[in-house]
C-alpha cells in the first residue's frame, strides 16, 4: 500500500453530518487519518473512529489552530510518517488534489506544499470571499517574506522536518498566518525552506458556506495577528 | 511651547508606552516599574488628602490642563488602557498554558499513533465500509 508515510490530520468540530464520507474517501488513498475532536457537541468523533480515523479528543474546545498542532504532535508518534497533510473536515477539499501535492513532495526538492485556489479558475469564490482571502495572502506575505497566492488554504503538505519545528500558537482563526510566518522563518542549515504551491478546488457546497468564514472573520484574523 | 502641548505630549507618550509594552516589554523590570508607579500615585493621593484644596489643581495647572479633576480623568483613561493591555497579554499566556495541558491530556488519552497503524494495518479495504480487524498484521512495505 502506498502512501503509509503521510497522515492526514483533520481539525473536527461539529462535522457529524459529513465527516464519515470525507474519512472513507481519503482512506481509500491515504491509510493514516487523525481527527482531532475539538469538543464537538454531536457525534462527530464516533463518526469518524467508525470510518477508520484515529481520533484525538480535546477535552475542551480549543480552536481549529490548536487541533491542528494536536495533531501534527499526535502524527510525530508514528516514526514511519514522513509527510503531513492538513485536510478539512467539511468536505470541501478534494482527494485527488492531495494526492497531486504529495507526488510534488515526494520529488524532494521542496519541503512543504501550499494548496492554493487562485492558481486555476476551477475554485467559484464570491467577490466579496475572493477580496478578503486576496488581502489576507496580501498581509501574510508582507510580514512574512513569502510569496504565496493564498494564504488561508486548509490545504498543504509538509515535510516531517517542517512539522516538527511548528509551533501553532494561535488557537483560533488566525494560525494558517503563523504557519506560513513560522515556516518563512524557518531555516535547514541556514537555508530558508523550500516550497512550492499546487492548484486545488475547494467545493463550496451550501453546508460548507453555512459554516465559513465570513467578511468579518477577516477582521478578527487581522487584529489575531497584530495583537499576539 | 504651550501649556496645553504639554499633557498632550505627556498623553501620547504614555499611550505609546502601553502599545510597546503590549509588542514587547515583560518582565521583572516592567512589573518593577509598575509597582514604583502604583507607589507614587499612593504617595500623591495621600498627600491630596492631607492637603486637598489645591494639590490636583496645581498639578494639572503645571502640566496645562485647567482642573485637577481633569488630570484625573486623563489619568484613569491611560492607566485603563494599560489594564487593558496587560490583562490582554495575561490572558493569552494563560490561553496558552491551558491549551497545552488540554493537548497533554487528548494525546495521553488516544492511543499512539504508531499503536494505530499496527490495529489498522495497511489493509485497508478499498470501499472503506468497515474499519479493518484489527488482527491484519502491521509491518508491510510497500
Amino acid at each position: 500500500m502506498q502512501n503509509e508515510d503521510v497522515w492526514l490530520v483533520v481539525p473536527l468540530y461539529d462535522e457529524a453530518a459529513v465527516i464519515a464520507d470525507v474519512v472513507r474517501e481519503a482512506r481509500a488513498v491515504f491509510p493514516n487519518i487523525v481527527c482531532v475532536d475539538d469538543g464537538s457537541h454531536d457525534a462527530s468523533a464516533e463518526r469518524a473512529e467508525q470510518a477508520g480515523a484515529a481520533v484525538v479528543r480535546h477535552p475542551v474546545n480549543l480552536g481549529q489552530g490548536a487541533a491542528l498542532q494536536t495533531g501534527f504532535d499526535y502524527a510525530l508518534g508514528d516514526p514511519a510518517m514522513r509527510y503531513v497533510v492538513t485536510y478539512d473536515a467539511d468536505g470541501q477539499h478534494q482527494i485527488h488534489d492531495v494526492e497531486v501535492m504529495v507526488e510534488r513532495i515526494r520529488r524532494g526538492d521542496v519541503r512543504v506544499v501550499f494548496g492554493s485556489r487562485f492558481l486555476d479558475e476551477r475554485t467559484e469564490a464570491s467577490a466579496s470571499k475572493r477580496l478578503v482571502l486576496r488581502a489576507a495572502v496580501a498581509y501574510t506575505n508582507l510580514t512574512t517574506g513569502t510569496r504565496l497566492t493564498d494564504a488561508h488554504n486548509g490545504l498543504r503538505v509538509l515535510h516531517r522536518d517542517v512539522v516538527r519545528r511548528l509551533d501553532i500558537t494561535q488557537n483560533r482563526m488566525a494560525h494558517a498566518s503563523e504557519i506560513v510566518a513560522q515556516i518563512g522563518s524557518m531555516r535547514f542549515d541556514g537555508a530558508k525552506v523550500t516550497y512550492a504551491e499546487e492548484p486545488v478546488h475547494i467545493l463550496y457546497t451550501d453546508y460548507s458556506k453555512a459554516k465559513g468564514q465570513s467578511l468579518w472573520n477577516a477582521v478578527n484574523i487581522l487584529a489575531e495577528l497584530i495583537w499576539r | 511651547m504651550s501649556r496645553q502641548s504639554v499633557i498632550q505630549i505627556l498623553l501620547i507618550a504614555a499611550v505609546l508606552a502601553i502599545a510597546w509594552r503590549l509588542l514587547i516589554g515583560s518582565g521583572q523590570r516592567t512589573q518593577a516599574l509598575r509597582r514604583l508607579g502604583l507607589l507614587f500615585l499612593l504617595g500623591i493621593v495621600i498627600y491630596s488628602i492631607i492637603d486637598p484644596s489645591k494639590t490636583w489643581t496645581n498639578l494639572a495647572k503645571a502640566l496645562g490642563i485647567g482642573r485637577g479633576a481633569d488630570l484625573i480623568l486623563y489619568g484613569l483613561v491611560v492607566a485603563f488602557l494599560g489594564f487593558v493591555v496587560t490583562t490582554y497579554k495575561r490572558f493569552r499566556d494563560m490561553e496558552t498554558r491551558y491549551t497545552r495541558l488540554a493537548r497533554r491530556i487528548a494525546l495521553d488519552e488516544a492511543p499512539s499513533a504508531a499503536e494505530h497503524v499496527s490495529s489498522t494495518g495497511s489493509a485497508v479495504t478499498l470501499s472503506g465500509e468497515v474499519p479493518p480487524s484489527p488482527s491484519v498484521k502491521a509491518a508491510d512495505a510497500d
